[in-house]
Order: C-alpha cells, then sequence, then structure tokens
C-alpha cells in the first residue's frame, strides 16, 4: 500500500492511533514463512474492539502456531471511512498493512446485534462480495463467531461459515484441514464442505429453509451430504488446560477497557430467565486459583498496564474467590496496581475488598435488581431479593458509600404496572435505607440513587426465547411510568433515572430473533447509510424502517406475535447444550412465579452435563 | 535521582499523540522493571516530566523526558533495558544522570531544531529561495490567536536561525514556555505570503534537537546530564 497516501489520510482523521497498529506485543511474522494469513475483525472502533478479551486469546492463539500469522482490523470511524472510499484505499491489515481481500481468512467476532451493519461495511471496505454466494477463489474465508452466531440466521448469507463455541477447540482442526485441501488443490468449496463436519462448524449455504404460509420455519434441511442435521456448539470442558494469553496487546490509545483481564471462569450457575450468556456458556468452568495467580503476575509484567479486572459472569461465584482477591490485592496492592472487581455481589466480603481497593467517596456501588418487584424477579429468576438488597444498601452506606446505581428491565414477560412501579418503590427504599443508617453528621449530602432501565430483549436459547416484546409507544409507556414513580416518591430529590432508547430495541428485538429473511433488511438499510448502530450519534432509525417497508419485512412478525412452543425457530437446528425441554420447563415455571435452585444448589438437567465437565461434575471425581 | 531521557519518535508512531506516549512510557517503565519513583496521595503516579508536547504529525530524534528514579544502574544498561520494551518507532537513544540541584527540561526549555520539506505532491518548485526571503525579511507580523484575543506579533525574532540544506529547510525556533514558535505557523504564514491557500499538512516536520539557555548559549538539553557507566 501507498504509505504517503495512507499518511496523508491519516493526518486528516480523528485518532488516526486507531490505524496504525504496531503496539507493544502485537505479532508480526515473516510472510513467507507461514501457509495461512488469518484476520481478526471486531466489528467496531479501536477502542471497543481492543478491549475484548474474546479477540486477545484467539490472536494468541493462532499466532502460537508457527504456519498462521494473525493480525487484526476494526471498524473504520465515519471519517476514515469516507477517506478511503474517496481515495480508494482497500481495508488493511494493522499489522502489515496488507488488504484483508488477500487473507486466507477473515474471522470476525460478533458480539452484539447493533454492529450487524458494520460487518457489511468491513466487507465493503475490504472488496470482498458482501454474499457469500457471490464470493470467488480470492477471496478470504468469511468466518462469523461469538453470542451472536446462536442465531446466525440474520447475517447467515453473509458467512461462509460460522464457528460455533470457543475458538480454543476446534480452530486447529479448521486450519490444519484448511493446509490440506489447499495441498490437494481444492478449493471453497471443497473447503466448506469438509468444514462442514467439523464439530461446531456451520456453513449456512448448505442448508435450505422452507417457510408455513403463516411465515413461520417449516423446516430446515441440508442440501450437502457433509452437513449435519444440527451443528454443535463447542467448548473447552477443562479450563485449567486451556491456554491463556500471556502477551496480551497493550494500545496506545486509550482504549475503554484500559486493563488486564483476568478470565477466572466460563459459564454461570444462576440460570437467570432472560440472561442469554448464562445459559449458552454453559456449565461453568473454573480455571484454578494457582494458574490465575500464576496469570496475574505474567500479565501484569508483559503488558506494564497499571490495573487488572476480574472477568465473569458472576464472580461472586468463583470458588476461590477469597483467596484469588486477597492475593491480588496483597501482591499488587503494594505496586500501586489497580484491582477492579465488577460483577461481585454486595455483602460483607465485597465491600471489605472494594473498600480496600477503590475510594469509597468516589465510587459508585452497583446492584442489579433486574426487576423492582419481588414477583418479577421470581418470573425472571433473579435469586436477589429487597432484603439482600437493602441490608446490602445499608452496609455499603456504613461503608462511607453514598451512590447507588440500580439497573433494572422493562418489558419482562408478565410484567404488570404494579412491577414496573416497583422499580421507583425499590430506589426510593434504597434512598430511605441511607437516611435511616447514617446519621445526620455523617452524610455527605444527600444519598444518590440512580436507576436505569433497559428494555428486555428476548434472546435465542433463553427460557424467555418464546416472550413478545412490545411496540415502541409501549415501551415509552412504561418508562413513563416509571418515571412519573419516581416523581412521587418520598426520596425523589435523591432519585435519578434514564431509559434506553425504544427504537433501538425493537431493532434489536428483531435482529436478534430473526431469520434469514431479515438479512435483506440489513442489507438495505446498509445501502442506505446505517452504520455504528449502536452509537446514538449514528443512528437512523428511520432509514431502518423504510429498509423493513421496501424489503416487506413486518416488525410485529418478529417481535409482538406470539410464538407456539412447538414453533420451528431459526436457531433451534444448533445444538447448544441446553436442551429446548429445559428451556419450556423454565418458562413455564417462569409463568407460574417459581424459582428455579442454581448448578451448585440443585442440579437441572439442562443438558450441558454432556460436555463432560465443570460444575456438573463438582465434588463427583 | 533524576534521569534525561532522550528519546526518537519516528514512523506511524508521529500518528501516537502526547498524552498516548506519555502513557505509553508508564507501561514501559513497569514492563522494563527500572526503579521508577512514584508520587505519594491516595492514586500514585510515576514522576516522569517531558520537555515539550510534540505535535500529532512530527516526528522527532529529540525529545526528551526527565524522570525520577529510585536507583541508578548505569547509563548503557537503563537504555538497553527500556529499548527491550519501546515500539518500533519509539526509541531511547540516551539515558544521563542529572545533577540533582538540574531543573526540569520543561522548565529550561529555549529553542528547537527543525527539519521542514513538502509531502509529496505539495509545496511548489523554488520554495527554498522563497522560504529563505521570507525569513530574511526583518520583520513577520503574523495574527496570533489565543483563548481570549487575537492579536499582532512579530514571529521573526523567534526565527534564531535558518539554512537551506539538501534534504529540506533546517529551521531554529524558539520553544518552551516563554517564547514560542511552532513551525506550522510559521509555513502558515509563509503560505499566506504568497498569497497560497495553506494545506495543514502540506509539509513534514521533523524536530531534530531541544535546547536550554546558559549563559546565553543554547545548548542540547542531553549536555545537561552525565552518561555513567
Ligand atoms: S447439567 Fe445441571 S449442573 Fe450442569 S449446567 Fe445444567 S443444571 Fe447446571
Amino acid at each position: 500500500m501507498e504509505l504517503e497516501k495512507l499518511e496523508e489520510i491519516l493526518l486528516g482523521v480523528q485518532k488516526p492511533g486507531r490505524y496504525i497498529g504496531g503496539e507493544p506485543n502485537s505479532v508480526v511474522k515473516d510472510p513467507d514463512t507461514v501457509d495461512i494469513r488469518f484476520c481478526m475483525c471486531f466489528p467496531d472502533v479501536y477502542e471497543i474492539g481492543m478491549s475484548h478479551l474474546g479477540i486477545q486469546i484467539l490472536y494468541d492463539l493462532f499466532n502460537r502456531r508457527e504456519d498462521t500469522w494473525c493480525e487484526r482490523v476494526y471498524s473504520p470511524w465515519m471519517d476514515m471511512d469516507a477517506a478511503m472510499r474517496r481515495e480508494g484505499i482497500p481495508l488493511y491489515t494493522l499489522e502489515s498493512r496488507t488488504p484483508v481481500k488477500e487473507m486466507d481468512f477473515l474471522g470476525i467476532t460478533i458480539q452484539y446485534e447493533m454492529c450487524y451493519t458494520n460487518i457489511l461495511q468491513i466487507l465493503e471496505l475490504s472488496g470482498i462480495p458482501l454474499k457469500a454466494c457471490e464470493r470467488d477463489e480470492d477471496c478470504p474465508i468469511v468466518i462469523g463467531g461469538g453470542p451472536c452466531s446462536y442465531n446466525p440466521e440474520p447475517m447467515a448469507e453473509f458467512f461462509d461459515l460460522f464457528y460455533i463455541g470457543e475458538g480454543e477447540t476446534q480452530y486447529d482442526a479448521l486450519l490444519d484441514l484448511y493446509k490440506e485441501v489447499k495441498k490437494a488443490g481444492g478449493g471453497r468449496h471443497a473447503f466448506l464442505e469438509r468444514a462442514a463436519a467439523i464439530p461446531g462448524i456451520y456453513v449456512p449455504s448448505f442448508y435450505d429453509v422452507e417457510y408455513n404460509e403463516d411465515g413461520t420455519i417449516r423446516s430446515m434441511t441440508p442440501n450437502n451430504p457433509h452437513a449435519p442435521e444440527r451443528v454443535k456448539r463447542v467448548l473447552v470442558s477443562d479450563m485449567t488446560t486451556a491456554l491463556y494469553p500471556e502477551k496480551p496487546l497493550v494500545p496506545f490509545l486509550k482504549v475503554t477497557q484500559d486493563r488486564v483481564v483476568l478470565e477466572i471462569q466460563r459459564g454461570c450457575t444462576r440460570g437467570c430467565r432472560f440472561c442469554q450468556a448464562g445459559m449458552v456458556y454453559r456449565p461453568l468452568r473454573e480455571r484454578s486459583l494457582e494458574d490465575l495467580k500464576e496469570y496475574a503476575k505474567k500479565l501484569l509484567e508483559s503488558t506494564g498496564q497499571d490495573e487488572i479486572s476480574l472477568s465473569s459472569l458472576s464472580s461472586s461465584d468463583y470458588s476461590h474467590l477469597k483467596e484469588l482477591v486477597t492475593f491480588l490485592i496483597e501482591e499488587f496492592g503494594e505496586k500501586d496496581v489497580n484491582i477492579s472487581l465488577p460483577s461481585l455481589r454486595i455483602d460483607a466480603f465485597s465491600l471489605d475488598v472494594m473498600s480496600r481497593v477503590q475510594d469509597v467517596k468516589k465510587s459508585s456501588l452497583t446492584f442489579a435488581p433486574e426487576a423492582g418487584s419481588q414477583r418479577m424477579r421470581n418470573v425472571i429468576n433473579k435469586g436477589l431479593t429487597e432484603e439482600d438488597i437493602l441490608s446490602g444498601a445499608a452496609e455499603a452506606f456504613k461503608g462511607g458509600w453514598s451512590k447507588v446505581k440500580l439497573y433494572f428491565m422493562l418489558g419482562l414477560p408478565t410484567e404488570t404496572e404494579e412491577d414496573i412501579k416497583g422499580i421507583a418503590a425499590l430506589a426510593n427504599e434504597v434512598a430511605k435505607v441511607y437516611y435511616d443508617t447514617v446519621p445526620k453528621e455523617d452524610r455527605q449530602g444527600r444519598v444518590q440513587v440512580n436507576s436505569s432501565t433497559s428494555f428486555f430483549i428476548p434472546k435465542p436459547f433463553t427460557p424467555f426465547q418464546w416472550a413478545s416484546m412490545f411496540t415502541r409507544e409501549e415501551y415509552l409507556e412504561k418508562a413513563h411510568t416509571v418515571n412519573d414513580a419516581m416523581k412521587a416518591q418520598l426520596n425523589h430529590k435523591s432519585l435519578k433515572y434514564n431509559w434506553h432508547d425504544a427504537d433501538v430495541s425493537v431493532l434489536e428485538g428483531v435482529l436478534a430473533r430473526g431469520d434469514r429473511r431479515v438479512g435483506a433488511v440489513i442489507l438495505d438499510a446498509y445501502k442506505r447509510g446505517c452504520l455504528f448502530d449502536s452509537w446514538s450519534e449514528c443512528f437512523d432509525n428511520e432509514k431502518w424502517m423504510e429498509a423493513f417497508k421496501a424489503r416487506g419485512v413486518e416488525i410485529g412478525f418478529y417481535n409482538l406475535r406470539k410464538r407456539s412452543l412447538d414453533e420451528i425457530l431459526p436457531w433451534d437446528f444448533i445444538d447448544a447444550g441446553v436442551t429446548k425441554e429445559f428451556l419450556k420447563r423454565e418458562w413455564e415455571r417462569a409463568e407460574k412465579e417459581l424459582v428455579t435452585p442454581n448448578c451448585r444448589v440443585q442440579c437441572q438437567g439442562c443438558g450441558a452435563r454432556k460436555y463432560g465437565g465443570g460444575v456438573c461434575f463438582e465434588g463427583q471425581d | 535521582m533524576k534521569v534525561r531521557i532522550k528519546f526518537r519518535k519516528t514512523g506511524m508512531m508521529k500518528f501516537i499523540g502526547h498524552l498516548d506516549v506519555m502513557r505509553f512510557f508508564q507501561k514501559v517503565n513497569r514492563r522494563s522493571g527500572i526503579p521508577i519513583a512514584y508520587s505519594g496521595g491516595f492514586s500514585p503516579h510515576q514522576l516522569l516530566s517531558f520537555a515539550s508536547p510534540l505535535g500529532l504529525g512530527l516526528t522527532s530524534e529529540g525529545e526528551y523526558l526527565d524522570m525520577e528514579v529510585e536507583s541508578f544502574e548505569g547509563s548503557a544498561a537503563m537504555k538497553d533495558r527500556l529499548n527491550a520494551c519501546m515500539a518500533e518507532g519509539l526509541e531511547v537513544v540516551s539515558c544521563r544522570l542529572l545533577p540533582d540541584n538540574a531543573k526540569p527540561a520543561m522548565a529550561v526549555l529555549a529553542a528547537a531544531d527543525y527539519l521542514v520539506f513538502p509531502r509529496k505532491g505539495h509545496g511548489f518548485p523554488g520554495w527554498e529561495e522563497a522560504l529563505s526571503s521570507f525569513l530574511g525579511k526583518p520583520s513577520v507580523m503574523v495574527v496570533k490567536k489565543t483563548k481570549k484575543s487575537e492579536r499582532e506579533t512579530d514571529i521573526r525574532p523567534l526565527v534564531y536561525d535558518f539554512q537551506r540544506r539538501e534534504d529540506g529547510m533546517f529551521l531554529k525556533l524558539a520553544c518552551g514556555s516563554v517564547e514560542n514558535l511552532k513551525p506550522e505557523l510559521l509555513l502558515e504564514a509563509f503560505y499566506r505570503s504568497l498569497g497560497k491557500e495553506w494545506e495543514p499538512f502540506a509539509f513534514r516536520i521533523h524536530r531534530l534537537e531541544l535546547y536550554a539557555r546558559k549563559d546565553d548559549e543554547l545548548l542540547p538539553l542531553d549536555s545537561f546530564g552525565e552518561e555513567r557507566p
């Protein structure tokens, strides 16, 4: 690529450091010594993509192979996008500035639905035909992975294959196969056919979908003998043997998560019924305490970062949390390393730890009750009682905190007006606890209780996958109900409330549970200029609505319709571990407001035991 | 103990801004394991001070950073240790021990050398002569904008030297907290004087050295420190 031209472009864009690579611990290899060139992509802006642990894991995994060079690319921001199109500069990898189109693979991690148009941007700027069926032998194999691959259908026509599950397990097989096929002179088709037989690999073009007259799916059948009926999600059954990137990339720019991340476990035992991650990453698998101590040291040494953060869905459930946290504080606290502990349940232990690692007066405490009333929390199986929250808050206030954040969802199944108003009532109770526990002379002004609500979006492979959503107007009405109720509280001066955008939620709902017909809408919206939809300054709902209209796709069909339990859902062809029977059982228990205990209290036979590891076998070796 | 670090910033690193270079050095210090000193207080920070921020897009072979350390293992050893942890385009040139009473680089900074030349496709034939005769005038008035006001000043006294060189034009300009002239501002005034439209990135600007004044003489910042084995 012509460096002069690129440099001039970079001088004219915001934060050019996004587009230059060269970060410490980035990997540069001699292209002549490798057989496979892989480009990993996070389809959002650099600062977000660089904060993602999954990419670091895969980058490390691929680059450990001598025959493979893995490079990176992120979404060029609007200004860079325009400049590249204007100057005819193709999207290039950060490490070697090689056009992405020259790679053997382009792997895209799909973390949220609102990045779908960004994926099309990546393809277009690379000069790769958007539709898989239009790609020739000169194009890389385009792979999708990440949470959204649990319903890949809306994006199916844009990908050559999806990798469903955890990267550590089958990528070696996939890359070895690629080399083998190439050596034998085979092309894309030959490779895809054999790839389809690898567990976890889904090749969308090898399946045909037929629809009933009412628009629901009649059947989804393989049209190629190599493609299995059902695609199995693959995972690492024993995390104690899983590798961890010991030399993560160190960005020059200040990124969203500018710290070392220690993944302490995968999966979750809790079984919250709205949570996709809690279902599709089952079973819970812990890393060993000794390994984590070792990694913490190595990571801090190799990056020079001054902050370390624990990562998991529910850190409080890690069996050796106390030992780990104590170790971190004792070992690194002295060395001016900040320790950040997200997703901890608020209790005496966590408050004690937090008071040691952060400035109590400045920091705020986060609770995620998710729903305002106990009834509603039972429905969603969030095992957090009002008692837990209020006593946790009381402890926190005694410890010096005076800022609290509360997270809730609106639009949950079976929700009533009372449940909605319960949000404001709970926020008020929390404020009241402050005034009841902290004597006047010790108060630092008013307590701040900030509540925020998002609109619940049913996700595939959760017990709520059959739930109906609401219209944008209904959502706004719900938010206004909360807002009015907040104002009516005794402590209303201490309460703040904000709610998420309803338009985005409606759209996300369609994309999350859509089928292949939604792909045309995504393409249409992209052609109309939709990009960076997760950025409020870029999101353009009108264009999306025009796209739905132009493609004749009804939002109501995806969001408002009540799905019957025997309907074939677009993602049913994936075996994600949790069985449909279990999800149905949980959906029925939700309707009866019955709480289901977590894996450690009582196994629910969810289906994930067949992976042969993790919490399902705890205490049985 | 204070050590004065001289470093180069070249190639693609010109796109990394000053604040990011600062953060980069903080991490390099941690990675390299040099005994960097920290401030006290609830959130301690490394005691680093840069001589002069380099604008985005500029390259340099004469950047300076003063660093407080607990102990000093020698110039060569420290340089090697740091360079083992640097990135392509950022390279330590020397590590010199400063006398205890040395003033921070930032405080004594007085001048900077630059080499400027047009980027490919920019500039115009004979630009060197034109620039020489522009700088040959006794005064060059420009409008300097500050947050509060706009005022006309003569920047010619801030140009200490200029010379045509094979590869461009050499400029020695005032630099520092008392008097300061950015090469971009000078070039812009030059273009304006010719009635030409100024394109912000028409010229490559490469900083060569930073100086402090000592007894009416400009001395490179590294001459204030001592190379120690
Ligand atoms: S099989 Fe039982 S223990 Fe294992 S994840 Fe499912 S519910 Fe939990």
